[in-house]
């Protein structure tokens, strides 16, 4: 138990990074333009074995040369794993450009599948922080998906701010 | 076959007065010595306390034999064949249809394999939505919905007995309609007057509620369909494992049970249909096994069962299913439903007092069966099960494919723990015992 329930994790999920309310204005639309250069888009994934729920709005700066995440809200209800994992998410990626988004989400799916045993990377290790927390989860296949639910979120809301096709 | 671990007592079932004695710890040791998996043990060496057997059932030994015996001695095709082994193959899978059919109190051809309760379900509103195509000639006209008919379900309902009826309402322009529940679990007998009206067709209800353990009271419900001559459906998945169960006194139309929870094989499970009723419902899958003439043009079908039974048959799980319940039989299902009693008693003893833990359902012992269904205040029930599981306690998380329950309740999911014939009150002190910490490891007590 307290392999998989670190008490890092323990704490994210009762005192969660970045939840809160969502802009009630980007309700419904996928994309909303929130002033010159700065856009937004939110995802809503559900778990259906569990029925756990998580609503991540991401907003972008794409001023730059690459787009920057300056803000991830969510909502959501579920287990501590799912529920810390996306405080974690906020922590990593906000302030990050995509391209640093992009691999630290892929470090951390890298990690998961490790069935426990670690990446052995230390700078990955540096780059995931508090996410390494979740390195017993991948011992529990049934669990995986827990940890993964606001990435997925994450994800699929960079795709409908249309900032992939942008870069491309 | 060997008998099961415990001889056959004296007197005949009585549905719904469990008066008869719960198994001693005698004959309880002996059940369990039936059933190989229960020996296992887990990670770390931990002794298995299996409580979701209102997921799955474990099997005993003559189900796992029989199915091997059926591939080892007499696998054949069913039904076709002049030779020896498909005789006696054909006599193995309708014997298992006789077995079955008087395990339920039905007539042989009243009883129909299916994959499972929800292909079962799904066969009768498929049928229905065959009929009101126009399929099934005059006979079939019984069937036919009109736009703005009624079909009534219940809030209770496994998304099996919910979904396919939803489907039809979405085909057929009819209207779904539910009965709710109230806030200790019970459904609103009140409110059948007022649900069930001259436009419904059909009740589709559950026996018994796979998440809070509430037995339906069925005489009501019949009543109330036969009074506008609706059709009845009954969801008895989680009835027949664990209650003597006569589908002809209990006068429904139509019932689904499976396998897998009456600790038989997967795989297999049936539709039980009242016999006219079977033999004016229009076929749903169609092909060989099902037809009588075959012409290029059109094909006349088999009377029922056969008409319903399209394609290879599960014959090596059918075989294994009746055996199942010949071994439910000769347990007693008077008995074994007193067994589930005295462990319905133990389990709401264990949670009905622990802080912070609720109770989703009846916490009264009258028309309950021995699943338990709970919120722990602060703690998500995924947590909850893996705290659980970490003390070797399999239980049931989630929504239970019950999500509008879990919603009239204000909750997404629970933890449920069930019993079955080979629970023990050691497993549900497991579980107790397991559950109290759970607060406390999560920091909110």
């Amino acid at each position: 138990m307290e392999q998989l329930y670190q008490q890092v994790i323990l704490d994210h999920a009762r005192h969660p990074h970045g939840r809160g309310p969502l802009d009630p204005e980007a309700e419904g639309a996928a994309t909303v333009a929130a002033g010159h250069g700065a856009c937004s888009a939110r995802s809503h994934q559900v778990n259906p074995t569990c029925g756990d729920e998580v609503t991540l709005e991401v907003s972008l700066d794409r001023t730059g040369t690459t787009p920057l995440v300056t803000d991830v809200r969510w909502e959501g209800q579920g287990c501590s794993i799912s529920q810390a994992s996306v405080s974690v998410l906020h922590d990593l990626v906000v302030g990050s450009d995509l391209p640093a988004v992009d691999h630290v989400a892929a470090t951390f799916r890298e990690l998961l599948a490790t069935r426990g045993a670690g990446l052995d990377d230390e700078a990955a290790e540096d780059l995931l922080g508090d996410a390494n927390a979740f390195t017993g989860v991948g011992k529990f296949p049934a669990r995986v998906k827990c940890a993964l639910l606001g990435w997925v979120a994450l994800t699929d809301a960079l795709v409908r701010t249309g900032v992939r096709g942008e870069d491309r | 076959m060997t008998s099961p671990g415990l001889a056959r007592p004296a007197g005949g079932s009585a549905a719904g007065e469990f008066t008869t004695a719960e198994f001693t710890t005698a004959e309880l040791t002996a059940v369990r010595a039936d059933f190989p998996l229960l020996t296992r043990t887990l990670r770390d060496g931990r002794r298995l306390v299996y409580l979701d057997s209102g997921a799955t059932a474990q099997k005993p030994q003559v189900v796992i034999d029989a199915e091997l015996d059926f591939y080892t001695r007499t696998n054949a095709a069913v039904h076709r064949g002049a030779h020896q082994l498909a005789e006696e193959a054909t006599d193995a899978f309708e014997r298992a249809r006789h077995q079955v059919a008087a395990f339920v109190g039905a007539h042989d051809d009243e009883i129909v394999w299916t994959q499972s309760s929800t292909a079962a379900l799904n066969l009768v509103a498929y049928g229905i939505g065959n009929a009101t195509a126009g399929r099934g000639g005059a006979a079939a006209q019984r069937f036919v919905l009109a736009p703005g008919d009624e079909l009534v379900v219940t809030v209770a309902e496994h998304h099996a007995n919910l979904v396919p009826w939803q489907e039809l309402a979405a085909r057929s322009g009819a209207v779904l309609r539910w009965v709710d529940l109230d806030d200790t679990g019970r459904l609103r007998l009140d409110q059948l007057d007022d649900v069930v009206t001259d436009r419904t067709r059909v009740v589709a209800f559950t026996h018994v509620s796979n998440v809070t353990g509430a037995i339906t009271p069925v005489a009501p419900f019949v009543a109330a369909a036969r009074r506008v001559g609706a059709l009845t459906v009954l969801d008895a998945s989680q009835s027949v494992p664990h209650l003597p169960v006569d589908l002809h006194r209990l006068d429904v139309d139509f019932a689904a049970f499976t396998g897998h929870k009456m600790l038989g094989p997967t795989g297999v499970g049936a539709l039980y249909g009242r016999r006219e009723l079977l033999q004016a419902l229009p076929p749903v899958t169609t092909g060989g096994s099902m037809v009588e003439v075959v012409t290029m043009e059109s094909a006349t079908y088999a009377p029922p069962p056969q008409r319903f039974e399209a394609g290879t048959q599960m014959v090596a799980q059918a075989v294994a299913l009746g055996v199942a319940a010949e071994y439910l039989a000769e347990l007693g299902m008077d008995r074994v439903a007193a067994h589930d009693q005295h462990l319905a008693a133990l389990l709401l003893d264990a949670v009905v007092d622990l802080p912070g833990v609720r109770v989703i359902g009846p916490t009264d012992m009258s028309d309950r069966l021995a699943t338990v269904s709970v919120d722990v205040d602060g703690v998500h029930a995924h947590d909850v099960g893996q705290m659980l599981d970490a003390a070797g306690v399999a239980v049931r998380v989630g929504h239970h494919c019950a999500q509008p329950l879990h919603r009239r309740f204000g909750v997404t999911a629970t933890t449920r723990a069930s019993a079955s014939v080979y629970t023990t009150a050691d497993d549900v002190a497991a579980f107790a015992e397991a559950l109290s910490g759970v607060r406390r490891f999560f920091g909110v007590a």
